[in-house]
């Protein structure tokens, strides 16, 4: 079984979501509970293969080590950049050496949801950096890590965020209202993902047999829709297990496909993510460009982020000539939409009118389900070998 | 003080009327983006010597020039 995937999983997560109904509905804590089901899931799940569970194990403690190191570190010798960056390469590690996979041939720290972990662990040491967090308890750092709703793909929740609601008692109507709607979000994402992504999969596949431009652009379609209700619909029930477990972990999406620009779009599409990369790469990025001169115009800063922003995400996907073409593609997008809507006089003229909003809305589409094309890889069956 | 802050936050909005409505939504406005608020953050360190992390303050704790003064302020006063 995998995580939100088969009855069996399904079958023990409605079991085992009972008793914490019950202790949410009594106003008892919920957090011990819930780091037993966690434990319980990765047994059954990740316990089956071996190597996986070792991995796991390994890059839990490794990264508990880094953890404890800096903090140690920090008190010591306050903000030192070289320390800093040092540690951010360490903990990076693991997931660099998963992502070799293929040119190594070795399955080293491949395990499920390494990429979404990795994200939790950076965060908590950049925050250190930041000053923001001065202390991790491991009971706390276990429960952040293994929560099993959104370990093998996420939302990425963070860790202040996410230990508030762990210790947070709701009382009675407040639980009984977050479960009543995460229960909501639960079958929804059910039904998006075994019956709307089955049946787009259905069509899909009919339309990879095929060739022809127009199938091409169907294909495409196929394939964006397919992602969207796939992991919509897998992120809708993460959220709504954690709502049951009294966590408020973070929405995915946001009906991206109402997006009238692409900045807007990576507002509505794996919002967690792409919030993520905001909040520590871009963001950081800008300030530190502006701070080192390294760019004479706020537009050109701006440019540099979001390409930067956006092929680091690419390689996160994966070291596939596909993902870093993706990654690339949004990035110059955006820089591209930057710059249109800064120094566009039509832009500022037309961009409230009633007409402006839905061409741009229909283009955007076009924009974003060709980044879908390329993301699927199915492009390079057109060149020759 | 407060001068200073609102010379800082209209640079980054590109928008004098930040000056004006001290209470003026802006980031759903369009006011503030990505990338004003990144601009924003380094403003504050270098001419203020306030450090503001990026993923530090919600963005509710800093949608409104009037917010965003009194944290500024708040963390001038602990320097």
């Amino acid at each position: 079984m995998g995580f939100f995937e088969h009855w069996q999983f399904f079958f023990c997560l409605i079991v085992l979501l009972i008793p914490a109904v019950i202790l949410g509905t009594m106003e008892k804590p919920l957090k011990h509970y819930s780091m037993g089901v966690s434990l319980f899931f990765i047994a059954c799940i990740v316990g089956p293969e071996t190597a996986q569970l070792v991995y796991l194990i390994l890059f839990f403690i490794l990264e508990w080590g880094v953890i404890r190191a800096f903090l140690v570190l920090y008190k010591q010798y306050g903000r030192d950049e070289t320390t800093y960056h040092l540690t951010i390469v360490i903990s990076l590690l693991p997931l660099v050496i998963s992502k070799l996979q293929p040119f190594i041939g070795l399955d080293i720290f491949c395990f499920v949801g390494i990429s979404y972990i990795t994200f939790k662990v950076v965060q908590i040491l950049i925050e250190i950096y930041d000053g923001v967090i001065d202390r991790v308890g491991f009971y706390e750092y276990a429960a952040f890590l293994l929560f099993f709703p959104t370990l093998s793909s996420g939302p990425i929740d963070r860790s202040r965020r996410f230990l508030e609601d762990w210790n947070h008692i709701y009382d009675k109507e407040a639980y009984l209202q977050l479960c009543t709607s995460g229960i909501i979000r639960l079958l929804g994402g059910y039904i998006y993902k075994t019956i709307l992504a089955g049946r787009c999969y259905m069509y899909l596949i009919d339309a990879a047999d095929k060739s022809g431009l127009l199938n091409e652009i169907r294909y495409a379609y196929l394939y964006g829709l397919y992602l969207f209700f796939d992991f919509a619909g897998y992120s809708l029930m993460a959220v709504g297990t954690s709502y049951v477990l009294g966590i408020r972990t973070p929405d995915n999406f946001n009906m991206p496909f109402l997006s009238r620009d692409i900045r807007e779009f990576w507002d509505r599409w794996h919002i967690s993510l792409s919030h993520w990369f905001r909040d520590f790469i871009f963001t950081r990025f800008v300030m530190r460009c502006k701070k080192k001169k390294w760019f004479h115009t706020k537009l050109q800063r701006a440019n540099a982020g979001f390409l930067v922003n956006m092929f680091v995400m690419g390689v996160w996907h994966g070291l596939n000539v596909s993902y870093l073409l993706y990654g690339l593609y949004h990035g110059a997008l955006l820089a591209l939409t930057e710059t249109y809507q800064k120094k566009s006089g039509f832009y500022k003229q037309y961009k409230d009118t009633g007409w402006y909003q839905i061409v741009s809305w229909a283009v955007t589409m076009q924009l974003y389900m060709f980044g879908f094309y390329i993301f699927s890889g199915r492009w390079l069956e057109w060149i020759p070998n | 003080m407060e001068e200073k802050i609102l010379e800082i936050l209209a640079e980054a909005c590109e928008d004098d009327s930040v000056k004006e409505n001290l209470d003026v939504e802006l980031f759903d406005s369009d006011l503030l983006d990505s990338l004003g608020f990144a601009e924003l953050l380094a403003e504050l360190d270098d001419e203020l010597g306030v450090v503001i992390a990026p993923s530090e303050v919600n963005r509710e704790d800093m949608n409104t020039p009037r917010k965003i003064i009194e944290l500024v302020k708040e963390r001038k006063a602990s320097l």
